[in-house]
């Protein structure tokens, strides 16, 4: 029961009045990116670490996991009524939400989405919560070759075990771990790839690679794309409250939707998508009214959104107990905390409880306020989706460089956006997914260095890396997950993986 | 995003080539730069050249696939694009890394703002700079003399601050 005890605690931390405020802002914040196209969370905390350089870290982290769950919130709104999913793991809940507001019934379809992702984020934070001592207790026998390992397993399921090819995202994964070279190596102190130039020898910086990926590729590519979608928002008619019949048709759709997407947010797996595809193929097969899947059946609202926002909370377990994060906008939290000299990771929860339980336990208020924000306040979110395009988009082009601008007003960290910006809208161009070259540049350093600490305490022998059980274990289910997705690709399979494509959120 | 195209003929896809090309050239000066390290592999015989050294060869593999696909067909066509509103961004993005620090935040930011608006559609560039020039200042008011974030200035903010 000690994690009663802790998150009774955490709860007492979070509930101070300027970390209220911080979590109501980056919920606010979250619910906003959430509904826009075209800007998502990872993007959306990307801009906002150079803002927090000098606020508190607690808060500053509040806010932004604020963020994250508050944009898995928002992107049903856009999926519902809109029809374009605001962030990637909406794209199931868009085939039969925007079903039903065609008929009519996007109050119900709103209602369930929100209420869902509330039942979903309770308990999945909740699990979180217990869960995250006994893995504490697990990664504190790590040694440097367990948790090499580990991230191998997740630049593998990261870059090339779902998606189109294993190819193009096993180029984006070394992308970005060519990129994570550059600057002064942390074992020697020498300068790698930096080519004399005194601003590259710090390295690339994650934010920068983000911002110009999210931001500044995005704008390319929406500017670029022939042909005019249809974006004509759907008005919400009649009432928000779901009838009895919905509630009966959804309870059950919500917990199924939580225990399916929890668990793969949690394992080292890539993102919340995964999880709300399998969701929706389970409601699909249970239902009792086969007849209205694909026409908009509420369940394949209610299962997916819970999953995705299960998973959000899923995510959070590698990142906290591990520092291992598996999507984009864990990534970037994972640059939040290095902002702070924080260092995610068993350790964490043994020096700083009071950060770690307070961001949890602020989780579960951030998940109320969210409903709040999402039900009565709805009207207020759908007005966001008729800013035009125009300015909305140059809107995110003036916020993206001046993130960058704040964290270093220099040319060449602006040189570095653009040319990323374009290396980001040819790699959307020709389908090499944009998660991989993040988590490839933010994880490349630690991998080398645990690789290097393993060898030197082995005295430069190989094996070492295999002698372990949790290790070899752990490389094995990499192999697997490199290997089953090619074959399963080369039988003309893939599109099931193609639609599981873990891209930015 | 992109529509997959499946492309039954021989002949080499062009893109592909040119994105392995790409690789190699990248691999090539890992490898360059990796050969001036001192390798001080220690204990473990790894040292901080290994790694770049173990990237670069992968991506030489990668380009070698990439070829490989672009040969037998696998590789995704794009789908068409209007090139002028790509460059309308560029060209803005441009512009402000180069007036940055001359003409201070909010004119350089101002006229990417209206670059990126013309890029999707606002043409008028007449409305669109002062709209620009007026959101970016009172941008830079607040993130610089609210937030503390370090922006550069020009003739614009020395009106209301004095000049560093």
């Amino acid at each position: 029961m000690d994690a009663f005890y802790f998150l009774m605690d955490g709860l007492a931390t979070a509930a101070q009045p300027m970390l209220l405020v911080y979590a109501l802002i980056g919920v606010t914040l979250g619910t906003a990116v959430g509904v826009l196209p075209g800007i998502g969370p990872a993007l959306t905390v990307a801009l906002l670490l150079p803002v927090t350089y000098r606020l508190d870290p607690t808060g500053s982290l509040i806010m932004f996991a604020g963020i994250y769950y508050g944009g898995m919130y928002g992107g049903s709104t856009t999926s519902i009524l809109l029809n374009t999913p605001g962030e990637s793991a909406s794209i199931i809940t868009a085939l039969e939400g925007n079903k039903m507001a065609r008929k009519g019934r996007g109050g119900p379809a709103l209602a369930t989405a929100a209420i869902g992702s509330f039942v979903a984020g309770l308990i999945a934070t909740l699990a979180l919560a217990f869960l995250a001592p006994w893995i504490v207790k697990v990664a504190l026998i790590f040694g440097p070759r367990e948790y090499f390992a580990l991230m191998v397993l997740a630049f593998v399921t990261v870059s090339a075990a779902f998606g189109d090819s294993t190819l193009r995202g096993l180029v984006s994964l070394f992308l970005g771990l060519a990129l994570a070279c550059i600057g002064i190596d942390q074992l020697s102190g020498q300068a790698r790839l930096s080519f004399g130039v005194p601003e590259m020898l710090d390295g690339i910086e994650v934010t920068t690679l983000a911002v110009a990926m999210f931001a500044i590729g995005e704008a390319m590519a929406v500017a670029g794309r022939v042909g005019t979608e249809d974006d004509s928002v759907i008005a919400v008619k009649g009432s928000v409250w779901m009838s009895r019949e919905d509630w009966k048709r959804s309870w059950k759709p919500w917990l199924r939707g939580t225990a399916t997407g929890f668990p793969i947010g949690a394992m080292p797996a890539g993102g919340a998508e995964i999880g709300t595809f399998l969701s929706y193929a389970t409601e699909k097969k249970l239902t009792k009214h086969p007849e209205e899947f694909g026409h908009g059946a509420i369940e394949g609202v209610a299962g997916p959104e819970a999953a995705n926002n299960a998973s959000a909370a899923g995510t959070l377990v590698p990142l906290l107990t591990l520092g291992l994060p598996t999507t984009a906008t864990a990534a970037i939290m994972l640059a939040g905390f290095q902002q702070f000299g924080l260092q995610p990771g068993p350790l964490l929860f043994a020096t700083n409880p009071t950060l770690v339980w307070g961001l949890i336990a602020s989780l579960l208020i951030a998940n109320a306020m969210l409903l709040v924000l999402n039900l009565p306040l709805i009207g207020l979110w759908v007005k966001l989706l008729t800013i035009p395009k125009p300015w909305l988009y140059a809107g995110i082009l003036l916020f993206a460089t001046l993130g960058t601008i704040g964290a270093n007003p220099s040319s060449v960290e602006l040189g570095m956006l653009l040319a990323f910006g374009v290396l980001g809208y040819v790699m959307r161009l020709y389908g090499y997914p944009i998660a991989p070259i993040v988590i490839g540049l933010i994880l490349g350093p630690m991998a080398e260095q645990q690789l290097r600490r393993a060898l030197s305490i082995s005295q430069g022998d190989w094996t070492t890396l295999i002698q372990s059980p949790v290790a070899a274990g752990l490389l094995a289910v990499a192999a697997l997950a490199l290997i089953i997705p090619m074959i399963l690709r080369a039988r003309g399979k893939g599109a099931v993986l193609s639609q599981m494509a873990a891209d930015e959120d | 995003m992109t529509a997959r195209t499946e492309t039954s003929k021989r002949r080499p896809n062009v893109a592909a080539l040119v994105i392995a090309a790409f690789l190699v050239v990248i691999a090539v000066v890992m490898l360059f730069d990796a050969a001036r390290l001192a390798d001080m592999g220690g204990y473990s015989g790894v040292g901080p050249a290994s790694f770049p050294g173990v990237v670069a060869f992968a991506l030489i593999g990668l380009a070698a696939w990439t070829v490989y696909d672009g040969i037998f067909g696998d590789f995704p066509a794009p789908e068409p694009q209007r090139v002028a509103p790509v460059v309308w961004i560029i060209i803005g993005l441009m512009l402000q890394l180069l007036l940055l620090n001359v003409a201070g935040f909010s004119i350089a930011t101002g006229l990417m703002f209206a670059c990126a608006a013309r890029a999707f559609g606002k043409r008028n560039l007449a409305l669109s700079i002062p709209i620009g020039i007026a959101l970016s200042f009172a941008v830079w008011a607040v993130f610089s003399q609210i937030l503390m974030l370090n922006l550069p200035t020009g003739p614009l903010e020395h009106l209301f601050v004095a000049g560093r």
